[in-house]
Parts: C-alpha cells; sequence; structure tokens
C-alpha cells in the first residue's frame, strides 16, 4: 500500500485534493449531497476532463496540444447536424462524430511526424483550421441532439451519475488496460527520451501518430459529451477549453517536459479545476471578484503543482529537468 | 548564430517578406487598389500594433519559453491609460502612457519569477497569470467596457503621420531596431540564445540565467503593454478583451518569421516578416469579402504551408 502511495503519489495528492474540495463543495451547495447536484457537477467534469485526457496524450510524448477545443468545436457542431435521429442513424452520427475527432488527431500527428514542425506550432494551425470549418457548418449556435439519448447520457443510472459511470470506464476499462501494453510504455519511453525510445527499438513515428489519433479521439469525445450536455452546436467554445486542458493536466501532476503522469491524473486535475469554480459560485464571494479569486486558485494550485523548484535535490537538476 | 549570418539575412528571414510581397502582387490582380499608397500605408498602420507585441514575444520565444499573458496586458495596458488620461487631469493624462509601460513591465517580472526563480513551465505559469489579470480586470470594471479615452499623445502614436508615414509604424520600426542593436550588441542578446539552446550550459558557464530570464520577460510585458496603448489611442477606448486576437497571430508571426519554438535560433528582423505578412494575409482575405470561417481556414492552410516549406527546405540544405 506504501509503495503504490508512493508510485502513484501525484495521483494521490491530487486525488486528495479533489475529494477535499468536493466535500466542501458539497457541504456548501444549498442543496446538499443529491444526485441531482452531483449529476450537474459531475457533466461539467467530465467535458473538460475528456478535453484534458486529450491534451494528456499531446503532453505524455512531449508535445502540446492547442487545437483541443478546436477539435471539440468542431466535433460538437457536426454533432448538432448527425444526432438528431434515433436508433441506427443515431448510432452512426456518434461514429461519425468520432471519426471526425480522430481525422482531426490524425492531421495533427501526420504534419507533426513527417512534416517535422513542432506540435504547439502545427495544432496553433490546424485549430485555426478547424475553427473555420465548425463555423461553417454553424455560424450561429443551433441544431439539437437527440433528447432522450442526451438525457440518458447525461443524468444518472440507479442514482450514481453517468458521468461519473463514463469517467470509471475510461479510467478502468480503456487506460488500465492500455497503459500495460507496448503502446502505453512506448508513450512514457517517447516522453522521457525520444532519442533512448528510437535506440531501444520503439517505433517512435508509429506512436507518436497513436497518440495524436488518441488525442484527436478524446477531444471528438469531449465535443460528443459537450453537445449532450448543451444539445446545441455552437463553433465559438475553443479557447476556453484549449486553455482548461492544459491547466488541468499540470494540475493533475502531469509534467509538461513529457513522460511524467498518468491519465487517472489528468482526469483528477479536470476536477478539481471544475470543482473551484462550482465552489466560487456558491462561496458567497462577491460576483465580480470570483474571477479574481479563481484565478488566485488557479496560479497558486498550477505553483504547487507544477513548480520544479520544490523537487530538486541540487541545484543543477532544475535545469536538467 | 555565427558572425556570417547575422550579417547575411537567411533564407527563413527573408521568406516571409517574399511571401508578403507576392501577396500584394497576386491581390492586387483582382483588387488593383491594393497596390495604392493609402491601402499599404494602412496596412503598415495595423500591422504595427501586432508588430510591437511580436517583437516582446521574439524575445521570449528566442529563450525557449512563451508568453501567454499577451491578451490581458495589453488589454489591461489600455484599460489603465484610457482611464488615466480620461480623468482629463493633465498631470494623470500625462502619466497614462509611462504607467501603462510600468504596469506591462511589473506583469513580464512577475511572468519572469514564476519562470526563473519557481521554475514553472511558463506556458502554465504565464497562462494562470493572464487569468489573474482578466479576474482584476472584471473586479475594476464591473465587467463592463472600462469609461475613459485616449489622450491625444496616444491617438497621435497610432493614428497621425509623421513625414508621410504612419506613426505607429516608424515607432514600431525604432522600436525594432533598438532592440535588434541591443540584442546584437550586448552579452544579453547573446545569453537569450544560449540558454535557448542549453539553459545548463549557459548557467555553468557562468552567466546568471534568472536575470536574463527575468530581462526577457519584463521586455516582453514592455512590449506588449505599449501594443496595448496604441491600440487605444487606435480605437480611442479600452474594451474588454481587446487582447484576445492578438495571442495566436502574434506566435504565428515569431514561427513563420524563422524563430524556432524551441528557442536559441531567430531573428527579429523575420518577426517583421512575419507580422507583415500576417497582416496582409488578414486584410487580404477580408478585402476579398471572404467569410469568417473560410478565413480562419485559408489562415490556418497558409501557415501550415509555410512552415512545410521551411523544414522541407532545411531538410535539403
Amino acid at each position: 500500500m506504501a509503495d503504490l502511495l508512493r508510485a502513484n503519489r501525484r495521483e494521490a495528492i491530487a486525488l486528495a485534493v479533489l475529494l477535499a474540495l468536493l466535500t466542501v463543495y458539497l457541504v456548501t451547495h444549498p442543496r446538499g449531497m443529491s444526485t441531482y447536484v452531483m449529476t450537474i457537477w459531475a457533466n461539467q467534469c467530465l467535458i473538460l476532463a475528456l478535453a484534458a485526457i486529450a491534451q494528456f496524450f499531446a503532453v505524455i510524448v512531449r508535445g502540446i496540444d492547442l487545437s483541443v477545443g478546436a477539435v471539440m468545436a468542431l466535433t460538437n457542431t457536426v454533432a448538432s447536424y448527425v444526432l438528431a435521429g434515433s436508433g441506427i442513424g443515431l448510432a452512426g452520427g456518434v461514429v461519425l462524430v468520432l471519426l471526425v475527432g480522430l481525422a482531426c488527431g490524425l492531421v495533427n500527428g501526420i504534419l507533426v511526424v513527417y512534416g517535422r514542425i513542432q506540435p504547439i506550432v502545427v495544432t496553433l494551425a490546424t485549430a485555426s483550421v478547424f475553427v473555420g470549418l465548425a463555423l461553417l457548418l454553424r455560424p450561429t449556435p443551433g441544431g439539437q441532439i437527440n433528447y432522450d439519448f442526451a438525457d440518458a447520457m447525461t443524468l444518472d443510472v440507479l442514482g450514481v451519475p453517468t458521468a461519473l459511470i463514463i469517467t470509471a470506464l475510461v479510467i478502468f476499462g480503456f487506460w488500465m488496460p492500455l497503459r500495460r501494453t507496448g503502446l502505453g510504455l512506448g508513450l512514457y519511453a517517447i516522453g522521457s527520451s525520444e532519442q533512448a525510445a528510437f535506440q531501444s527499438g520503439i517505433q517512435v513515428p508509429v506512436i507518436r501518430m497513436a497518440s495524436f489519433a488518441l488525442g484527436g479521439l478524446f477531444a471528438g469525445l469531449a465535443g460528443l459529451y459537450f453537445s449532450f450536455v448543451t444539445t446545441t452546436g455552437d463553433a465559438g467554445i475553443a479557447p476556453n477549453f484549449t486553455l482548461n486542458a492544459i491547466a488541468a493536466v499540470v494540475l493533475g501532476g502531469v509534467a509538461l517536459r513529457g513522460g511524467v503522469g498518468s491519465l487517472i491524473g489528468a482526469v483528477a486535475g479536470a476536477f478539481i479545476l471544475k470543482t473551484i469554480g462550482a465552489l466560487m459560485f456558491f462561496s458567497g464571494l462577491p460576483p465580480l471578484a470570483q474571477p479574481f479569486v479563481e484565478g488566485l486558485i488557479l496560479a497558486a494550485a498550477i505553483a504547487i503543482g507544477g513548480a520544479d523548484i520544490l523537487r530538486v535535490r541540487n541545484r543543477l537538476e532544475v535545469f536538467g529537468r | 548564430m555565427s558572425t556570417r549570418s547575422k550579417r547575411l539575412p537567411d533564407p527563413d528571414t527573408l521568406m516571409p517578406f517574399a511571401g508578403a510581397i507576392v501577396m500584394i502582387l497576386g491581390g492586387s490582380l483582382f483588387f488593383p487598389q491594393i497596390l495604392g499608397l493609402g491601402y499599404l500605408g494602412q496596412q503598415l498602420q495595423i500591422a504595427s500594433f501586432l508588430g510591437v507585441i511580436a517583437m516582446g514575444a521574439t524575445v521570449v520565444i528566442l529563450l525557449g519559453h512563451i508568453d501567454l499573458s499577451v491578451p490581458w496586458i495589453v488589454g489591461g495596458a489600455a484599460i489603465l491609460s484610457t482611464s488615466l488620461a480620461g480623468t482629463g487631469d493633465p498631470v494623470l493624462t500625462a502619466l497614462a502612457i509611462p504607467a501603462a509601460l510600468v504596469f506591462g513591465a511589473i506583469i513580464g517580472l512577475i511572468n519572469g519569477f514564476g519562470v526563473a526563480i519557481l521554475r514553472i513551465p511558463s506556458m502554465v505559469w504565464t497562462l494562470a497569470v493572464n487569468s489573474m489579470l482578466l479576474g482584476l480586470a472584471v473586479l475594476n470594471t464591473g465587467g463592463f467596457n472600462p469609461k475613459g479615452e485616449a489622450s491625444a499623445t496616444m491617438i497621435w502614436m497610432a493614428s497621425g503621420t509623421v513625414g508621410g508615414i504612419p506613426t505607429a509604424f516608424a515607432l514600431w520600426m525604432l522600436l525594432t531596431a533598438l532592440l535588434a542593436l541591443f540584442l546584437g550588441r550586448t552579452g544579453f542578446g547573446r545569453y537569450l540564445s544560449s540558454i535557448g539552446y542549453n539553459e545548463k550550459a549557459t548557467f555553468l558557464s557562468g552567466v546568471s540565467t534568472p536575470s536574463v530570464i527575468f530581462a526577457a520577460f519584463a521586455i516582453a510585458g514592455l512590449c506588449s503593454a505599449f501594443g496595448g496603448v496604441l491600440l487605444a489611442g487606435y480605437a480611442n477606448q479600452a474594451y474588454q478583451s481587446m487582447g484576445d486576437p492578438y495571442l495566436l497571430p502574434t506566435i504565428a508571426a515569431v514561427v513563420i518569421g524563422g524563430t524556432s519554438i524551441l528557442g536559441g535560433r531567430g531573428r527579429l528582423l523575420g518577426t517583421v516578416g512575419g507580422v507583415l505578412f500576417i497582416t496582409l494575409l488578414t486584410s487580404i482575405l477580408s478585402v476579398m469579402q471572404i467569410s469568417n470561417a473560410w478565413r480562419s481556414i485559408i489562415f490556418g492552410v497558409i501557415i501550415i504551408v509555410m512552415l512545410l516549406i521551411q523544414t522541407l527546405r532545411r531538410k535539403e540544405s
């Protein structure tokens, strides 16, 4: 148990902070702990968590993805056209939305791997393209989603918010197995040292492509889930989510220099960030002061979670990281 | 950076200039008025706002860092200067520009503190600083557009002309020349690129790397604040999120100008080209009355094409 804690120190801290924040939130919330409160909270958290996972796959291989929000906007606008039906049509629509996300990720990956351009610059440019496409589809917010299906995805199952079930599925059904595969190992290897990974026979280009593809897929999932929550398509959601996703992964203990952290941390970071925002709402602070306090808390959390100075053993190690 | 490459502009630096000229000539085939002095002069004036901000961003990117607090340094400086000038008090009006510049420098130092001392990745620290500035602005203005107006000096700097050329453009060129001279002739410029290449080695050679990082972020803050003052003078007011449209074009302009986003390699002249290129691209796309959506798509595609040309050329040589 002690070893397990030590090995996952970053995730353990993030989870502890999250539990503390959630307790405060539920205690201060005027309606207290109820399925309704938990569902609304979990839905908001899951959207950002999926975006943070998309960012995680870029960051873990020492990249950064500035197009997460843009892919969300594009998939959200696509969803607002194809998710209105029912039955097979609806299922096809979901697949189509996810394929769009995957395709966006692959475009980023191809430009990074074969175009040899830095991820931050590639995704900056592709984000502009994706937002443009989203604007073509929905110049103004609109469209609709099948309400029954959206409800099923955003309400609760036997009192447990569906969003939390999806979160558990992603962590235990997707991440835990993936971490043990060659791909999961390769992600960390490339993030720690691309050269060493290459020399150990890891197929760096393939894994890098896979990480961008997974990132695109999860950004697509985030856009899809956003569609379920809002039930409309809106091309203007990009900037907020991109930056918050970066903040979330850092809060969750994922190092921007790559190779450190886990998907669980990214999810926890996203939940923490959203819970802080929700706490602000009921905190009794004057509304005008809330953005500032939120920024202050964010800065403090990032300073503690991201500061390398707190973990160095000697002065030179600061530079080596 | 060898002595030779310092004298002769390399292809990376010249490419955006060539691109800008191609765009002017290509655009003039469809819209002859593009070649007119009035249009080009106006483009130089508009380019100056982005140019001044991108100048500071180049310094930080050379260092291997990034400054995401640009939007609210620009916005904050604009709000501060217009509200000081809007009081009508001659002393406060005179203080409008210096106060905004000091504001920018202080935020730059805060950025530098997080990056150099706390060793937080610049990408998240400056992002956090940006959101705090946003919060401060909301707190101060109540979420409405702040009251106030630009002083006569600010309006002259942004919209006036000096000897036939726009004042803003003259200021941009003057500042770029001064900064280029400063980077070229002092140790600071060399330390900047060498930290971008290898911070550990630079530290071990006895350079006080934290002070270089502090100075670089302070310069970037100053430039962003000056950009904010110019923008406020141009619009004769400050408004919420007026700096937001400047963050990504700034980074794009610096990178198109041949500066490596990883730091260590790049030149201010390239950034000037990148700024002209991006301003012309945006302007010609809007002259052609293309919808916002297509403008955004074409913008992204052209940036990718420019970068692909850069990397392909480097692979061959």
